[in-house]
């Protein structure tokens, strides 16, 4: 099927879901053949015909139920098998389902005695090319383990002062960049950039970038192919400012989008369109090039709390606190390069308030929420 | 039970409070209800006008950013109570697996618009287009915004008096008795018995003046024995040699007061002998009155 918006030749997303295929020595396997039945056939470009509806197709049960956070649902999703580990935040835990085995909790790190043990405010699996992290943020510090949770392979304590300031101190919004870097937002607006190396526990804080005034709330890198200048990295935070970057040994500022005091919770960046969500239930587009407004819905009746991007198709995913789930399709007119948004589909998570919202493939095909208070993951 | 029933309905007006800012709103409400109640001691109320005065002053400048962190990490103490609340389920506010019930209609939150409309922009910031799109809410704009100051209309209703609306008597559910009694009046109707019980507290407790009508009757009176025949018998036949002496012992703080205590004590003799009254209910009230 024709999809608007696509690239003639074939694209080598550098997607959060998938390693990126770059050159590189051979693998030895060659193309993976399409398995019929699967919901993941990428390869062949098939996807089902637009329009048809999404149901509802397990619920999996947590050890624990899901705080009411920003984007408080992660998926890591391996190439090649199906099963998928998921993880959301519980208080001062984080609660993970992995294909195999029991689920699991890990704790966050840095607590002065058990009374003082801090809040986990975020957790996201970030896939780099040489390997995948999961990455804890909390009122402490970051905490960055090997994929399954395992091993602590870094930890990084933020300057906490001694007697405790009007304003409470975390680290909040986490993402992979530039292919070797992991970004972490601070509540002082400050994005710390840590470089880390292909395998071991020597990372290093590479640099520190100090654009925001307010809290970070969410960081996204490209998932499809930026444009000429639209860089490859975006931050927001509490005021909804948004910082388009180049990624690189130094990381640059391209252009800044001011906020105007409404919060933007969530964040994602698309061939150079950044779609962000708000705390007043809106979603805008913006051309991460020149910083100009492309599109404004009106899409949910309270705050945003999760949006997800599914690079292969320009699916949209977002949740909100007003028990909504939509899907989106975004897309760009090839002759007037004007940004498109359509609605696709509607999911009503009965008495729940969203706060993870998350695509399981690359073309949104499948995709898990989670609420406050909900033990569950819904998968649809 | 009490802590109960207040941890749920705390968690609810935080859980559902339209905007983060409204958490603001509801402590409003409450104090306004406060206010309410203690608008006839200046002393008080300037207090609770002086908290007013400071939650304005801390809390009105902080962004809506920080609101929802305040609501987040409030949300987090209350995470998996489930306690049922017999108001709550009666009102269809609470399931039956105790998960309050979000409304997917009404008034959307002041600085959001109604769900629906999809604006698009060209390359010079024009719009060029607009479609709509719909969904199974039912969402309408507000009227007005709540008032943050001293005094105004707080428009939301989270916050203000739970039981302040009459409704039909509970009928006897299954599984009730894991439910909280609600013990409080489910009427705006006082009931004229329990308000004399309260005049009669309070005349304990020395605050309120007596006020006892001409005909001697007081509404109220404790009987000892089973009818008022077996007590007008009791009286009768109680022997001489059994008189009683009452000791008065005035435990305010009045000076006065203070001084008789001291030289009762002082002598730890019997003070002065009770005078006569007419009828044995008498006695008793005018008993604990003088206490």
């Amino acid at each position: 099927p024709r999809c608007p918006g696509r690239r003639a030749e074939a694209p080598r997303p550098r997607s959060r879901l998938g390693l990126a295929r770059g050159p590189g020595p051979p693998r030895g396997r060659g193309p993976p053949r399409p398995v019929p039945g699967t919901a993941i056939q990428r390869h062949t470009g098939w996807h089902p015909a637009p329009g048809t509806p999404y149901r509802r197709e397990r619920v999996l049960a947590l050890r624990s139920s899901s705080s009411a956070l920003y984007n408080n649902l992660t998926v890591l999703c391996p190439p090649a098998r199906p099963p998928r580990a998921f993880g959301a935040v519980h208080g001062t835990t984080l609660s993970l389902l992995g294909p195999e085995g029991p689920p699991r909790q890990l704790p966050a790190r840095g607590g002065g005695s058990a009374l003082s043990t801090p809040l986990l405010t975020q957790a996201a699996w970030c896939e780099l090319p040489a390997r995948v992290l999961l990455v804890l943020t909390s009122q402490r510090g970051v905490q960055m383990y090997e994929a399954d949770g395992s091993t602590l392979v870094f930890w990084h304590a933020l300057d906490v002062p001694e007697h405790p300031a009007a304003h409470s101190v975390f680290a909040r919004g986490i993402s992979a960049a530039g292919e070797r870097f992991i970004c972490v937002g601070t509540s002082s607006g400050a994005v710390l950039v840590f470089d880390i190396p292909p395998k071991g526990t020597n990372v290093t804080l590479s640099e520190v970038l100090e654009q925001h005034r307010d809290p970070v709330t969410d960081i996204a890198a490209e998932q499809g192919q930026a444009p000429e200048g639209a860089g490859d990295l975006v931050t927001a935070d509490d005021c909804g400012t948004l910082c388009l970057w180049s990624t690189g040994e130094e990381f640059t500022l391209l252009g800044k989008i001011p906020g105007s005091g409404c919060t933007c919770s969530s964040v994602t960046l698309w061939n150079g369109i950044v779609a962000a969500g708000y705390g007043n239930g809106q979603i805008r587009l913006w051309e991460a090039g020149t910083g100009q407004l492309r599109a404004q819905v009106s899409a949910h009746a309270r705050w945003i709390y999760a949006l997800d991007l599914a690079p292969l198709t320009g699916k949209l995913l977002s949740g909100a606190e007003d028990s909504f789930v939509h899907i989106w399709k975004l897309s760009r007119d090839p002759d007037t390069d004007d940004v498109e948004i359509q609605h696709c589909h509607a999911e009503c998570v009965t008495d729940t308030q969203v706060c993870g919202a998350r695509f399981c493939d690359p073309a949104g095909d499948t995709f898990a929420v989670t609420g406050y208070d909900l033990s569950e993951i819904l998968c649809y | 039970q009490l802590y109960d029933l207040m941890t749920m309905a705390f968690k609810y007006q935080v859980l559902l409070c339209p905007r983060p800012r409204d958490i603001l709103l509801v402590t409003f409400n409450h104090l306004d209800a406060i206010k309410d109640f203690i608008y006839e001691s200046p002393g008080i109320l300037n207090q609770v006008d002086e908290t007013f005065r400071q939650l304005i002053e801390t809390y009105n400048c902080l962004s809506d950013g920080e609101f929802q962190l305040i609501r987040q990490t409030l949300l987090i103490f209350f995470q998996d109570m489930h306690i049922r609340v017999s108001i709550f389920l009666k009102d269809k506010v609470q399931n039956s697996n105790g998960r309050f019930a979000l409304p997917t209609s009404g008034p959307v939150p002041w600085g959001t618009e109604v769900p629906g409309l999809i604006r698009i922009f060209n390359h010079k910031g024009v719009e060029v287009k607009r479609t709509e799109f719909t969904t199974a809410g039912n969402y309408v704009t507000p009227q007005r915004e709540g008032s943050f100051e001293l005094y105004g209309d707080r428009v939301l209703k989270l916050g203000t008096n739970m039981y302040s609306v009459s409704r039909p008597v509970e009928t006897h559910m299954a599984g009730s008795s894991k439910n909280l009694a609600s013990r409080a009046k489910e009427n705006t109707v006082p009931n004229p018995l329990a308000k004399e019980e309260l005049n009669f507290l309070a005349r304990l407790l020395g605050g309120l003046d007596i006020q006892k009508p001409a005909g001697g009757e007081t509404g109220f009176r404790l009987n000892l024995f089973t009818t008022d025949e077996e007590e007008e018998h009791a009286a009768q036949t109680r022997p001489e040699d059994l008189s009683y002496k009452v000791i008065n012992i005035e435990a305010t703080q009045e000076p006065g007061r203070r001084a008789e205590l001291s030289r009762i004590l002082g002598e730890l003799e019997v003070a002065e002998a009770r005078p006569d009254s007419a009828g044995k209910g008498e006695d008793l009230l005018a008993l604990m009155d003088g206490l």
